[in-house]
């Protein structure tokens, strides 16, 4: 049987294998075994390594030797030198670009600290259902310094040092936030977690409470300690089954270890946690829409002040924080504020999870310190875009978000960065756009999730999104007017000025983005009724050339609506009044003697 | 299970627990133990990190190789799901992605059983706070 020594890691992300990795990988299993090595050394092709920017990458274990922009002539080289004699290729190896110096070992380079875990720390290391793996990687460590070496004075002082802010999308000091609820009096107060994550294409707080839900725990029964309360509520969506199962195991496993219910820790401070379902409405994510549902009222929203640290849940000082902000605070009471605030930006502290979506080769879940650029999110952590194709938009914060383009590859992405391109941080979804997706439909994708999901309390928000939506309609089917594009920007303005919520104030937030950095696409739509991306139906135009067509009469054949005529063998042709543009005479044909533009 | 009374008892049982994580991953029995995450979050499971874990759990039971087999969270390779981490004994952890049973198969009869590596390894990219 082989008995390995040495193993060749090649590269076969869709971004590596476009720079000839494949015949990388045939040329070291060819030059292996020419030398007889097959026995010692095993060539394998892996998953993409995600920094394609320096591709392609080939590794050498044991002794991780990272080379980057290998080329299939390269192969021979790294076998005789590295593998025969044990003297690394320096040329091949990664350049520090600050320091200026080779590195040879992956694990000291730059790009694998872009990605630090914090709030997902123990995602996809501990069974979520076993609360002594949580307590093995020093689970419940926090709250019992809390209780035994500190005043709740002293954690809410703690907190507002280390700089972190609400992850749930407006950014809003969390130490602050405490501190607001700790100073009203009452005889009951709560500790609310909005686990109402609604933002098309975020899912960083379900994995959170599907991975570590005792983070969320004991995170709650520290702010409780701070502001005094007693009671905590976990307001989450019915349509994440998994992740409430999850947190019943951990509540009732937490209670049974004496971490949750009376007198935790021998101390007088005791704390109850209970679940709160919600039937997934967008506008329950607002705090005080999320506090009406769980008091059994319509999901709506009243406007603040009164706060809800003042007047919250039963009209009790209430402190609402999202999964993600809870999930960083146990790190920061064990490691310090000072640990903390070092990571990120100056207003921004720490790390961000983001949920990496669209035409994008790596989608997943990253976590990057606050101030990473969309670059390096993009083409280091990503991989790149899909098939090779041009970037061409970010969307993020969801629809309460913009489209970022590609003059914005290069902003560090923090809080106030994102507010400033005119989008915002969000939840944390990402959805990446290239070059085949139509703005005009993206903002008009995500008014109609408002139009849905708009509460109707507000008229603005009720009758305004709807009536954007309405203009965009016109836009998309090719009926749009110059002067919509400055109906569109005003009645954007005035539902942003006049809504009461969040929701409202946001969500004409996608137009005037795409309006703003995408401007000749809408007048394309509506001068030259030409969608440039190909993406809206009625503006596309199918036409036969009848110098290809052969008149097999297969388009005629399967168009639904007999657009198309033509006799047998002779050149066909398409009724532009008839045709309905589904496409399947474009499909059919077999000579490509149909075009779509 | 005792109740947990006082920051010391909680102290004792995370040194408890921290040994067995350890005994979980360095094993007693260095040549037979291996250590197997599924990654179980919905995204995992919707496309059958499920049927991959129960099919890891009677393959290994069927051919008595000594391992654990456990669920975790989202690793957050969602492309790849479902995902698994396997590791060896003194061995770091390695992540193999796609793993439908037929990979699964794959991964016990080569890497497990022979220590050959197979192709479809997801090179881990991010750091855990435990280093810093």
């Amino acid at each position: 049987m082989a008995k390995y020594k040495m193993h060749i890691l090649c590269c076969g992300g869709t971004g590596c294998r476009a720079s000839k990795s494949d015949e990388i990988l045939e040329n070291f299993k060819k030059i292996i075994l020419e030398k007889n090595l097959d026995d010692e050394v095993q060539v394998i092709q892996t998953g993409c390594f995600g920094f394609c920017e320096k591709g392609p990458i080939v590794k050498i274990l044991p002794d991780n030797t990272f080379y980057t922009e290998v080329t299939p002539e390269d192969a021979l080289e790294i076998v005789e030198e590295h593998v025969i004699k044990g003297r690394k290729v320096k040329r091949l190896l990664y350049m520090d670009p600050d320091k200026k110096e080779h590195i040879s070992d992956s694990k000291h380079m730059n790009f694998y600290k872009k990605q630090i875990r914090i709030a997902l720390r123990n995602c996809g290391f501990i069974n979520p259902e076993n609360i002594e793996e949580y307590i093995a990687r020093d689970g419940y460590m926090a709250i019992g310094k809390c209780l035994t070496e500190m005043t709740p004075e002293q954690v809410i002082a703690e907190i507002k040092l280390s700089g972190l802010r609400g992850r749930g999308g407006g950014g809003f000091p969390t130490g602050l936030k405490w501190e607001f609820a700790s100073k009203y009096h009452d005889d009951q107060k709560y500790v609310v977690c909005n686990a109402d994550e609604g933002d098309p294409g975020a899912f960083m707080d379900r994995s959170i409470l599907e991975g570590d839900p005792h983070s969320v725990l004991e995170a709650m029964a520290i702010c409780g300690y701070s502001i005094g309360a007693n009671k905590g509520l976990i307001y989450i969506r019915a349509e994440y089954p998994l992740a409430i199962e999850r947190l019943k195991i951990a509540i009732k496993q937490a209670k049974e270890y004496g971490l949750l219910g009376d007198n935790i820790f021998g101390t007088d401070f005791s704390f109850d946690i209970t679940l709160r379902l919600g039937a997934g409405a967008f506008v329950c994510g607002e705090e005080t829409a999320l506090i009406h549902s769980m008091e059994g009222q319509r999901g709506e929203p009243t406007p603040k002040p009164p706060f809800p640290a003042e007047s919250g849940f039963m009209k009790k000082p209430t402190n609402v924080n999202n999964v993600e902000t809870f999930a960083n605070i146990p790190v920061i009471i064990n490691k310090g504020a000072n640990w903390f605030n070092k990571i990120g930006t100056e207003k921004s502290k720490g790390t961000k999870v983001f949920a990496l979506a669209g035409k994008i080769n790596n989608v997943g879940l990253i976590e990057v310190p606050m101030g990473t650029t969309l670059r390096e999110v993009i083409y280091e952590i990503g991989g790149g875009i899909k098939s090779g194709k041009e970037f061409k938009a970010v969307q993020t914060g969801g629809p309460s978000g913009g489209c970022l383009t590609k003059d914005f590859l290069d902003t560090p992405i923090d809080y106030d960065n994102l507010v400033a391109a005119g989008s915002m941080m969000g939840s944390g979804g990402m959805i990446v756009m290239d070059e085949d997706d139509c703005m005009v439909s993206i903002a008009k994708f995500y008014m109609e999730f408002i139009v849905e999901e708009s509460c109707g309390k507000c008229v603005p928000c009720r009758l305004g999104t709807k009536r954007l939506y309405e203009i965009l309609e016109k836009i998309t089917r090719g009926n749009g007017t110059m002067e919509d594009l400055d109906l569109l920007k005003n009645l954007s303005k005035t539902v942003k000025a006049t809504s009461l919520c969040g929701l409202g104030q946001t969500a004409p937030n996608p137009i005037l983005s795409t309006l703003n950095n995408f401007y000749d696409e809408y007048v394309a739509h509506v001068r030259d009724k030409k969608c440039p991306a190909g993406q809206c139906r009625h503006l596309l135009k199918f036409e036969i050339d009848p110098e290809k067509c052969v008149g097999c009469t297969v388009c005629a054949r399967n168009c639904p609506v007999n657009a198309i005529t033509g006799t047998v063998k002779q050149p066909h042709t398409i009724d532009q009044e008839i045709c309905i543009k589904c496409g399947a005479c474009f499909q059919k044909c077999k000579f490509g003697a149909i075009s779509k533009k | 299970m005792k109740r947990i009374k006082s920051l010391d008892d909680l102290k004792k049982l995370s040194k408890n627990a921290k040994n067995k994580f350890d005994l979980r991953e360095k094993a007693n029995d260095p040549d037979k133990v291996v250590q197997i995450k599924v990654a179980m979050a919905t995204c995992g499971i919707a496309s059958g990190a499920k049927e991959t874990m129960d099919f890891l759990i009677e393959e290994l039971d069927r051919q008595s190789i000594k391992a654990i087999v456990t669920q975790t969270g989202c690793m957050g390779y969602c492309y790849a799901e479902p995902t698994i981490e396997v590791t060896m004994p003194n061995n770091d952890p390695i992540v193999f992605g796609y793993v439908d049973t037929k990979k699964a198969k794959e991964i016990v009869e080569k890497y497990i059983k022979k220590n050959e590596l197979v192709d479809g390894i997801l090179p881990v990219n991010y750091e855990t706070i435990d280093k810093q």
